[in-house]
């Protein structure tokens, strides 16, 4: 019996005609496609793109050398290397992201307790040469000052959940 | 030995041990902050409460002395809900300031808060904010982080003995200060930051340089005194980040001095790191190859008794031996490790060891110091003779020059003629000596580099004679030297022999043009214009005194860059490992010289560093038992001298004790405290004022 219907199945064109009703079905309904990068999806405050280091709103970075990011990176991306500034606080001399080891994880984002690297919104930092993505200081600096009001709104967002 | 019961488990102890020890030994944590095994009880913090039963309330246990039958308890909620409660006192005023403080990771404030902090404050008064004191160049204080514990100003007034540190005020309002705004001046400040529980105190030079968990620790052996300071380099990649101690109970304790422990920026600038011949006058870089074939080339020029080698203060045995053999490959003689041309007597080991050991000064009684500045030439010494003045009442007298040794001691005389008061019992302190139980005498290099140091240890040996010095079961005669080779030099005999030149004959040699080639190792603390028949070598790691003499520089290693060993005073053998490369082009010293005996066709006999530390081993036994103490027998010293004793006083060798060679000279933070704590530089400008 079972044979039978299969057999019958076949010779009816069943799935065929099942199959085109489908795609008739998508041609009335709605576009998903995006026309990239003129169009783009939604992104969850929570995204974890492109670095950035923030500033304090007097322009004061805010990064106090704590070295705690550099400790959590599991990949070792992060290298820093501190001194005091001539007004005898605690800054970094050296603060670089090797972008080729980074793997995105978000844990430097957890450990600062100054909230100064972060990662932002940007995922659209392809390059040309391997060299461009060893981040220095001023790159991550010009990073966030590029993205503050996105970083910021982000941060809003999520706060109520941590 | 009273008896009791900790945490359900019977413990016996020694009599007079305290709760917080008793509790040690069984095994059990008790957290705390003042309490420090090595400095007197305080008993301010309250951290190490513990309940004792059928007591009203918790005891604070570092200052509760144990009984017999007590019943301690350590893990009661009381216990827990004391010691929270002191932590949440403790966290009251301290700021929240852990990602920008130095002692991040490495707190002991921060280790007990996890176990008993809370996470949140229910304090919302205003917060305590102290103004921040200057202690000089070398510690740096944020004084809101103090939690009062007082372990610093114990330290200072009780192991370095200069009351420069205390507290003002009562309460909240208590305040560590130096009361006036001055500079430490003890040589052994740096350890008040070891000591600090919180990062009140902390380390000026390294300040915001590293964290603790991100530094690389190798063991090793200080060379900025002969004491043989066990000390731990701390590097982070191609650079020393900071020296810390290592705890020998029969060296240092836990302590150091501060040129060991802050010295260490001297390694990072005016290295030679590659080599250089002269031509013209002027120093020209050049290749391993050129510098090589050149010495080679005046090595095989020059006859055996035209050649010399002097070692410095600062090598190691290894480089030392190396450089021996090569220079009896070449016949040559003329060897002397002893720069500073100081007369030590030779005829056996215990000789020139500090034979007392120097934890045995704690046995001693009476203690006779002639020509040392102790406080300068061994920092860790001194304080170990005013641990024992504090605990048995040592009594201390001296000849030489006055100075602040941090405890009371009689001043017999500056001079040599005091030595003749102690013999014909003119001078009280003679008295004493005779009477001592356990009496010792210290000498230093203000006798030792005298014209008639010869004549001067016949009188010691009649100080020895007269007083007991010497017996079956004691031996007070001790040699105290400065320089961290010189044991290990003359262990490994790099002295001439009778025919042959020392130091000071090879100086003059080489002014006269007599000496055809001049081998420094390290040497720098020596002076002379040679002559332009003299080729000069100088292997070292500092463009200092002796690179400025050199016709060739071969560049080596310093302390930190090679695993190397050390006899300290004692003769006491260490080994240091090596924490990092030496810079560029440098080497190892023991390979340099390896490849001259390459290069002249003369090849030592080893490869490898264990290849020559095996024929050292083979040749001289006592360098195979490392870290051991050796027995060595006492002879007289019979030495013929016929040279008349001047009536001179001794006169101090040092002069800077922050700057006292290649290394510490090229320090920034040396050369901060010699203008900061030591005046030098007013000195000079006053002076020139005066001269003007």
């Amino acid at each position: 019996m079972k044979k039978l219907t299969r057999t019958l199945k076949s010779f009816l064109l069943v799935e065929l005609a099942s199959g085109l009703w489908l795609t008739l079905k998508y041609m009335f309904k709605k576009k998903v496609t995006l026309n990239y990068p003129f169009e783009k999806g939604p992104l969850s405050p929570r995204f974890r793109g492109e670095h950035a280091l923030r500033r304090y709103e007097n322009g004061e970075e805010r990064c106090i050398a704590c070295k705690l990011c550099e400790a959590a990176c599991p990949a070792q991306a992060i290298t820093i290397e501190a001194e005091a500034r001539e007004d005898g606080s605690r800054r970094t001399t050296r603060y670089d992201i090797d972008m080729t080891k980074c793997i995105y994880c978000g844990y430097c984002q957890e450990a600062c307790p100054v909230d100064a690297i972060v990662q932002g919104p940007n995922f659209e930092f392809t390059v040309e040469t391997r060299e461009e993505l060893f981040y220095d200081k001023d790159k991550l600096l010009s990073n966030g000052d590029r993205w503050e009001a996105e970083i910021q709104r982000n941060l809003e967002q999520d706060a109520k959940y941590r | 030995m009273p008896k009791l019961i900790i945490d359900g488990t019977e413990i016996e102890v020694q009599a007079g041990t305290t709760v917080f020890q008793a509790c040690q030994q069984a095994g059990v944590e008790v957290p705390h902050f003042c309490f420090h095994e090595r400095l007197a009880i305080a008993g301010n913090c309250r951290m190490c409460l513990v309940e004792l039963e059928k007591a009203p309330k918790p005891i604070a246990s570092c200052a509760y002395p144990t009984a017999d039958g007590m019943v301690i308890k350590t893990n009661t909620p009381m216990v827990e809900k004391a010691r929270k409660g002191v932590m949440e006192f403790l966290l009251i005023n301290h700021p929240l300031d852990c990602p920008i403080c130095d002692q991040g990771g490495e707190c002991d404030l921060q280790d007990e808060a996890m176990a008993y902090g809370k996470d949140r404050s229910r304090y919302e008064e205003n917060r305590r904010a102290v103004t921040d004191k200057y202690m000089g160049p070398l510690v740096k204080t944020t004084m809101t982080r103090c939690i009062h514990c007082t372990r610093c100003v114990r330290f200072i007034t009780d192991v370095a003995g200069v009351e420069e540190l205390g507290a003002t005020g009562r309460g909240e309002n208590m305040e560590i200060t130096t009361y006036v705004e001055k500079a430490l001046t003890s040589e052994l400040s740096g350890n008040i930051i070891d000591l600090c529980p919180v990062g009140a105190l902390t380390s000026k030079p390294y300040e915001f340089k590293a964290r603790s968990w991100e530094l690389k620790k190798t063991e090793s052996i200080d060379v900025f005194d002969a004491l043989g300071t066990n000390i731990c380099i701390n590097t982070r990649g191609p650079e020393v980040m900071r020296i810390l101690p290592r705890l020998n109970e029969d060296i240092n304790e836990e302590w150091m001095a501060d040129k060991a422990r802050f010295a260490y920026d001297g390694l990072k600038r005016q290295r030679l790191d590659r080599p250089y011949i002269r031509q013209n006058g002027k120093l020209k870089e050049c290749s391993w190859d050129a510098a090589l074939e050149f010495v080679a080339t005046k090595i095989e020029t020059a006859k055996p008794n035209e050649m010399a080698a002097i070692a410095g203060d600062l090598c190691d045995v290894e480089s030392m031996f190396a450089l021996k053999e090569l220079m009896q490959s070449l016949d040559v003689q003329n060897i002397d490790c002893r720069q500073d041309a100081a007369f030590i007597p030779l005829e056996t080991r215990a000789h020139y060891l500090f034979n007392t050991s120097i934890a045995g000064i704690e046995k001693a009684d009476v203690c006779l110091v002639i020509g040392a500045n102790l406080r300068w030439e061994a920092p860790l010494l001194n304080a170990r003779l005013r641990k024992t003045y504090l605990q048995s009442k040592l009594k201390v007298g001296m000849i030489g020059e006055e100075l602040d040794l941090t405890y009371p001691y009689s001043q017999i005389g500056t001079g040599p003629e005091a030595i003749d008061s102690l013999l014909n019992n003119t001078h009280p302190f003679a008295a004493l000596l005779k009477n001592a139980k356990n009496p010792m005498i210290i000498i230093g290099s203000a006798l030792m580099t005298r014209a008639d140091a010869p004549a001067l240890f016949q009188k010691i040996q009649q100080l020895i004679d007269t007083f007991g010095i010497i017996r079956d079961d004691w031996n007070g005669y001790n040699l105290l030297h400065k320089a961290a080779s010189r044991v290990g030099g003359l262990d490994i005999g790099f002295v001439p022999n009778k025919s042959a030149m020392n130091t000071e004959q090879i100086i003059e040699a080489a002014q006269k043009g007599s000496l055809k080639l001049l081998y420094l190792l390290g040497a720098d603390e020596i002076h002379l214009k040679p002559h332009q028949n003299c080729c000069v070598i100088y292997q070292g790691h500092h463009g200092d005194i002796g690179a400025q003499i050199a016709d060739v520089i071969l560049p080596g290693a310093a302390y930190s860059e090679k695993s190397g060993t050390y006899t300290n005073i004692e003769g006491r053998v260490q080994r240091s490992e090596m924490a990092l490369f030496p810079p560029h082009l440098a080497k190892e010293d023991w390979k340099i010289i390896r490849a001259i005996s390459g290069a002249i066709g003369k090849a030592l006999p080893y490869n490898s560093i264990e290849e020559l530390r095996y024929q050292l081993v083979e040749k001289y036994p006592h360098f195979g038992h490392i870290d051991q103490l050796g027995q060595d027998k006492w002879q007289k010293i019979d030495i013929a001298s016929s040279s008349k004793i001047s009536d001179k006083p001794f006169l101090n060798v040092i002069q800077n004790y922050y700057m006292t060679d290649v290394i510490s000279r090229a320090s920034l933070t040396m050369a901060k405290c010699t203008k900061d704590i030591l005046n030098i530089q007013e000195q000079h400008e006053n002076k020139r004022v005066a001269n003007a």
